[in-house]
C-alpha cells in the first residue's frame, strides 16, 4: 500500500538553513546537507528545501547546494523558492533535485506550469499554493502570504492540475506557524476534488496534528518545519503514533 | 567493473550516479554505441513522457544497440516502460524487450502515484537481502501489469509489476537510488549480478 508521507521543510538562504534548528547532535546544524542526511536516517519520507536568499549569486549558489545534498542524501527531495523559468529548472535537476515546486511565478504565469510539465513531465513539477480564508472564501497569496489575489483556492487547484502539475503543496496562511493543526477541512475538499496527490502545510504542532491531517484532511502528505527542527516532534516517533492510528507509513 | 549510464537526454541521471558513488562505483554517462556495448553492466535511466523519450532514443540510434546488448542491463522507471512492448503514453512503441503493454492508472487511484510503496514477491538475485515489504519510492502514472517476466509485485489499486526480468534485462518502475538503503541494496546486487 501507498505510505503516508512525513516531509520535514528546510528554509534556505545563501545555502544555509536559517529557522533556528535545536540539533546538538549535529557539528554544524546551518549546513542544509548534514541536517538532509539527519533526517533522511530519522525517517523522512522526502525533504523539502525553500530558498529565500535575494542575493544575484542564488542561482548558483542553490545549484551548489542541490548538488551536494544529491551526492549524500538517498531519499527524495524538492527544491523551490524564487523558481520562475524553465531554465531555473533545468540546472536544479540537472544538478540532483529531484522535482521543483513553483508558487507566486505559476500565479503570475500560469503558462510556466504547462512549459516545465512540457519540458520535464509532471512527476516533477510541485505547483505550491499558499492561501488564507478572506470573508468566509479561500483565497491564493502571493510573497509567503503576504499578498493577497482574487483568485479563489479551490479554482487555482482545479486550473494547476489541468496544467498538468503532478503535485500540490497546499500552505494554510491562518494556520502556519499557529501549531493548532492543519487545515483540514480545506484540505479535505482539495483532496477529493483533485486527482493528483496533495501536501499539507502549516499548523503542525503536535502528532495528532497529523494523524488528523492523514484521516480528516486526507491529505497524501504532511510536511512541516520547527517543530522538527525543534525536536518537538521526532520522525521515528511520530511514525510508530501513525502507525498505531492504522495509518500506513514506512518504517 | 565499467559501469555506463545511457545518456540520452532524459532524465535526472546525476542522483543515479550520485547513488553509485556512495556504494563506491564511478559510472559514466555515454550516448556511444561502442561505449554502452563495452560496459561490464549498463543502466537505462529515464523520466519524462515516453514518445519524447522513445524519439531521443531513436534519434541516437540507441534504440537497436539496447535490445542487442549482452551484458546486465537496468531500466529504471520510464526505462523500465520503453523496455516493454508499448506504452499506451503516446501510443509509444517500445524496445520488445519484455513481452507486456505498459497502461495507464486508472479511476479510484490519485494519478501520479507519488512515494514510498511496498515490492512483494522478490525474485531473482536483483533482490537478494531485501526483505519481502520493503519500501521503495516510485514516482509514475503508467504501469506494466502483472505478466511472466515480473520479479517484484506492489499494488496501487490493483497488482502491477515493480519490476521485470528476462535474460540478462532488468527493469525497475521504482527509484532505487531514492529508495534509502533497500534501495542501495538492489543497485549493488545488480552489479554483483
Amino acid at each position: 500500500m501507498l505510505t503516508k508521507r512525513i516531509i520535514p521543510c528546510l528554509d534556505i538562504k545563501d545555502g544555509r538553513t536559517v529557522k533556528g534548528v535545536n540539533f546538538v547532535d549535529l557539528r554544524d546544524a546551518g549546513d542544509p546537507v548534514e541536517l538532509a542526511e539527519f533526517y533522511a536516517k530519522e525517517g523522512a519520507d522526502e525533504l523539502v528545501f525553500l530558498d529565500i536568499s535575494a542575493t544575484e549569486e542564488r542561482r548558483k549558489t542553490l545549484a551548489n547546494l542541490v548538488r551536494r545534498v544529491a551526492a549524500k542524501v538517498n531519499i527524495p527531495f524538492t527544491v523551490g523558492g524564487g523558481i520562475s523559468s524553465v531554465a531555473d529548472v533545468d540546472l536544479l535537476l540537472h544538478n540532483g533535485a529531484d522535482k521543483i515546486s513553483v508558487n507566486s511565478s505559476a500565479v503570475k504565469n500560469p503558462q510556466l506550469i504547462n512549459d516545465l510539465v512540457a519540458k520535464f513531465g509532471s512527476q516533477c513539477i510541485v505547483v505550491a499554493i499558499d492561501a488564507r480564508m478572506v470573508e468566509g472564501v479561500w483565497k491564493v497569496h502571493l510573497v509567503g502570504g503576504k499578498v493577497p489575489t482574487d483568485i479563489e483556492l479551490f479554482a487555482w487547484a482545479r486550473e494547476v492540475e489541468e496544467r498538468g502539475a503532478g503535485e500540490i503543496l497546499f500552505t494554510s496562511m491562518d494556520h502556519d506557524g499557529t501549531k493548532n493543526g492543519f487545515a483540514n477541512e480545506a484540505l479535505a475538499r482539495l483532496s477529493t476534488e483533485r486527482n493528483i496527490p496533495v501536501i499539507a502545510s502549516g499548523g503542525a504542532g503536535n502528532m495528532q496534528h497529523f494523524t488528523d491531517t492523514f484521516l480528516l484532511g486526507k491529505a497524501d502528505a504532511a510536511l512541516a518545519a520547527s517543530v522538527f527542527h525543534f525536536k518537538e516532534i521526532e520522525i521515528e516517533q511520530l511514525k510508530k503514533h501513525l502507525k498505531d492510528q492504522g495509518i500506513p507509513v514506512r518504517i | 567493473m565499467k559501469l555506463v549510464i545511457i545518456n540520452y537526454g532524459a532524465g535526472n541521471i546525476q542522483s543515479i550516479r550520485f547513488a553509485f558513488e556512495r556504494l563506491g562505483y564511478n559510472a559514466v554517462l555515454s550516448d556511444s554505441a561502442e561505449e554502452i556495448s563495452a560496459a561490464d553492466r549498463v543502466i537505462f535511466p529515464g523520466v519524462g513522457e515516453a514518445s519524447s523519450a522513445m524519439r531521443k532514443l531513436k534519434a541516437s540510434g540507441l534504440d537497436r544497440v539496447i535490445p542487442g546488448l549482452k551484458q546486465p542491463v537496468l531500466g529504471i522507471c520510464l526505462g523500465m516502460q520503453l523496455m516493454c512492448h508499448s506504452s499506451e503514453e503516446g501510443s509509444t512503441e517500445g524496445l520488445g524487450i519484455f513481452d507486456v503493454d505498459v497502461v495507464k492508472f486508472g479511476a479510484g487511484v490519485k494519478v501520479p502515484q507519488i512515494g514510498w510503496n511496498e515490492i512483494s514477491n522478490l525474485k531473482t538475485g536483483l533482490f537478494e537481502g531485501v526483505a519481502e515489504n520493503s519500501h521503495i519510492y516510485l514516482v509514475h502514472s503508467y504501469y506494466a501489469p502483472l505478466c511472466s517476466a515480473t520479479i517484484a509485485t506492489s499494488d496501487y489499486g490493483l497488482g502491477y509489476s515493480a519490476a521485470l526480468h528476462r535474460d540478462n534485462f532488468y527493469g525497475v518502475q521504482f527509484h532505487p537510488e531514492k529508495s534509502s538503503v533497500a534501495g542501495e541494496i538492489i543497485l549493488d546486487n545488480f552489479l554483483s549480478l
